[in-house]
């Protein structure tokens, strides 16, 4: 296989025919290229929904509430339903396994301050678990913990970009933040992926927050995620099940779209799953099928290409070629042909991708790329390919006898 | 060197099958010239072919070089041509790809030589054959002497023991003819045994027996004076 003197042979014998291995290449190149551009289409296509999942792990529930619409057991509609610390223990409790991380938020807009710097910003008091639900990523210093949630401290973890705000080329960590005419210690710094937004963000413990800003026991959302155990139909049941028992314990009517929302993200999950990996499928069977084509071409190519050598072949045997060297040449230049119009057919398809990707971003496909798995994969496909395009000619040249080769007529 | 007791040959052809050789005996020492000679038709070739391993007799007894060649595999009869038989033909068959010194090298290939011995080689028997600086060229740049001598060079390169040519000037003018026959006659004194299928009486002459063939049998053996090629180039 590695014998300079073989590929030198093979290399006469392609460069002596560079139209015919062209022509006969054409086919493969077509359905790598084809295959490279829908992989990446749909690739892009994926990107571009794990992008709107980044922020959130993608096991999320939230719980929002609002206004009743509908009369219910007595009560009017119009009712603000309002969830507090004990809606938290309760679903805690209730739900214990099912439910991996839980946090709850109150959400504030503040004015922030550091010596001469102002901004403003928004500011979630949270549970520790929220770093969980997030994604967040605690770079200098650490996050919201249970003490600060007990003590009802004055601290506070804010984003990178809040740092660069207000504290400029120096670090935050352990300075006084003053949010609102209140100082708090600054005990951590993060980043997160879900963008610029997401990073001018300041956390704060939930129960500091509910002290300061209220002196009372609000919330203004849950949010959980189920333990990731589930399959996406369990979990579905689990936020149904999670749904009516609130609705039940705030009076609310079955039917009200309203006054207690629930939004699993799994919902939206499993549809995303079910249309990549149909798309992955369809992309397949249709890279297959022309691949499939492309080893007929190359294969009956090469059984034209053995014909026309066959005085050729006579010759070599009457030099004492032997049957094997005659095999190995002919399958060799089949699978070389086949790897090098399919590579062709690899740079042209991910030259293409990088052209067309950018203005793809208007059909919902981000960076649309062929993964470096499929450049592995595509090169063991086009190998066998090759193989099994070589296979029948190879045979045939094999059995080519020389005084047939040879007769002069 | 090669000795042929009762050899029998047909070809099917539709239904029946023609009887090409009908009892051939024959053999040939080490160091001789052979013309077989015979009409068109007569089984010349054929008879070559079988002793070149190219084709198998159908009954009869062939051996060369001390080894009975019977039931070969493709691949012992592969080595077997590579090392004991040079064949020279009709229509030179160059591979017209290959310049004159990748053709000459071709059997050397086969034997598994390293490249650098190869060319060493083949410039080697290329410059015996007169035609060193034509190494670069392709067939199609030479004429049909030259190529015969390139074809000669190959079967020369993998130093055989026995040179085969069938109709080896039948695609020749007189003149080259009589050089390339002069140049095998050289090959002969230096010890070469060489068997020569042709047609031609001037070219029989210069061998150093003649082996007559009538319709598949030999009908005439006998040794000759050789006419010098040399004296009409
Ligand atoms: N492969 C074959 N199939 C059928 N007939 C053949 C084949 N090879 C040769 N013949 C026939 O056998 C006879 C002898 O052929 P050949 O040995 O080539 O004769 P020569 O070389 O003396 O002209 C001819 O009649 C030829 O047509
Ligand atoms: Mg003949």
């Amino acid at each position: 296989m590695f014998d300079r003197d073989l590929w030198r042979e093979i290399f006469q014998s392609i460069n002596m025919n560079r139209t015919r291995t062209l022509l006969s290449g054409f086919t493969v190149t077509f359905a790598i290229l084809l295959f490279a551009i829908l992989f990446g289409i749909t690739n892009g296509l994926t990107n571009t929904f794990d992008d709107a999942f980044k922020d959130d792990a993608t096991n999320s529930i939230f719980i929002m509430s609002g206004r009743t619409t509908k009369a219910n057991k007595g009560l009017q509609a119009g009712r603000q339903i309002q969830f507090k610390n004990e809606d938290y223990d309760y679903i805690k409790e209730e739900f214990g396994e099912k439910v991996q991380y839980i946090t709850a938020r109150i959400y504030k807009n503040v004015n922030a301050s550091f010596q001469n710097e102002k901004n403003s910003y928004s500011v979630r008091a949270v549970h520790p678990d929220h770093q969980y639900l997030e994604n967040t990523e605690v770079t200098i210093g650490r996050y919201i913990n249970q003490l600060d949630l007990n003590e009802k401290t004055k601290v506070v973890v804010i984003g990178r970009l809040v740092e660069n705000d207000l504290f400029l080329k120096t670090t935050a960590l352990g300075k006084y933040i003053n949010l609102n005419g209140i100082q708090y210690k600054v005990v951590g710094v993060f980043e997160d992926d879900g963008g610029d937004n997401e990073e001018r963000l300041i956390y704060m413990p939930i129960t500091t927050a509910q002290q300061i800003y209220g002196n009372n026991d609000y919330i203004d959302q849950i949010n959980l995620t189920y333990n990731p155990k589930m399959g996406y139909d369990q979990a579905i049941a689990f936020s149904s099940l999670l749904t009516r028992k609130l609705k039940d314990r705030f009076s609310v009517a079955e039917s009200d779209q309203r006054a207690v929302r629930v939004r699993n993200l799994a919902n939206e999950a499993k549809g995303i799953n079910q249309m990549t990996s149909g798309l992955g499928m369809i992309v397949l069977v249709i890279g297959f099928g022309t691949l499939i084509a492309g080893v007929v071409g190359i294969s009956n190519i090469m059984i034209f290409i053995v014909k026309e050598r066959t005085k050729e072949i006579g010759i070599r045997k009457a030099l004492g070629a032997s049957p094997k060297s005659i095999v190995s040449i002919i399958l060799m230049e089949s699978v070389l042909i086949t790897l090098i119009a399919g590579f062709v057919g690899l740079v042209l398809g991910m030259g293409i991708l990088e052209l067309i990707g950018p203005s793809l971003e208007k059909f919902f496909i981000k960076d649309p790329k062929v993964s470096l798995n499929l450049v592995i994969g595509a090169t063991i496909t086009l190998i066998v390919a090759g193989g099994i395009a070589g296979y029948l000619p190879a045979k045939k040249a094999s059995r080519i006898k020389p005084i047939v080769a040879l007769r002069d007529d | 060197m090669l000795k042929i007791n009762k050899l029998h040959k047909s070809y099917p052809i539709g239904d029946s099958s023609l009887h090409v050789l009908k009892g051939i005996d024959l053999s040939v020492d080490s160091g001789e010239m052979v013309a077989i000679m015979g009409s068109s038709g007569s089984g010349k070739s054929t008879l070559l072919n079988i002793i070149g391993m190219l084709d198998e007799a159908d009954e009869g007894e062939y051996i060369l070089d001390n080894v009975p060649i019977k039931n070969l595999t493709e691949k012992k009869a592969a080595i077997y041509r590579n090392k004991f038989l040079g064949f020279i033909f009709q229509s030179f068959n160059l591979i017209n790809y290959k310049n004159a010194l990748d053709n000459v090298a071709l059997p050397l290939y086969y034997q598994g030589l390293k490249r650098k011995e190869r060319i060493e080689k083949g410039l080697f028997h290329l410059e015996k054959v007169g035609l060193k600086a034509w190494a670069e060229h392709l067939p199609n740049e030479l004429s049909g002497g030259q190529k015969q001598r390139v074809a000669i060079a190959r079967a020369l390169a993998a130093d055989p023991k026995l040179l085969l040519a069938d109709e080896p000037t039948g695609a020749l003018d007189t003149k080259t003819s009589y050089e390339i026959m002069a140049f095998l006659q050289q090959l002969n004194d230096e010890g070469k045994t060489i068997l020569i299928v042709t047609h031609e009486e001037d070219i029989a002459d210069m061998c150093k027996r003649i082996v007559r063939l009538v319709d598949g049998v030999i009908m005439e053996d006998k040794f000759v004076e050789q006419v010098r090629a040399s004296q009409y180039v």
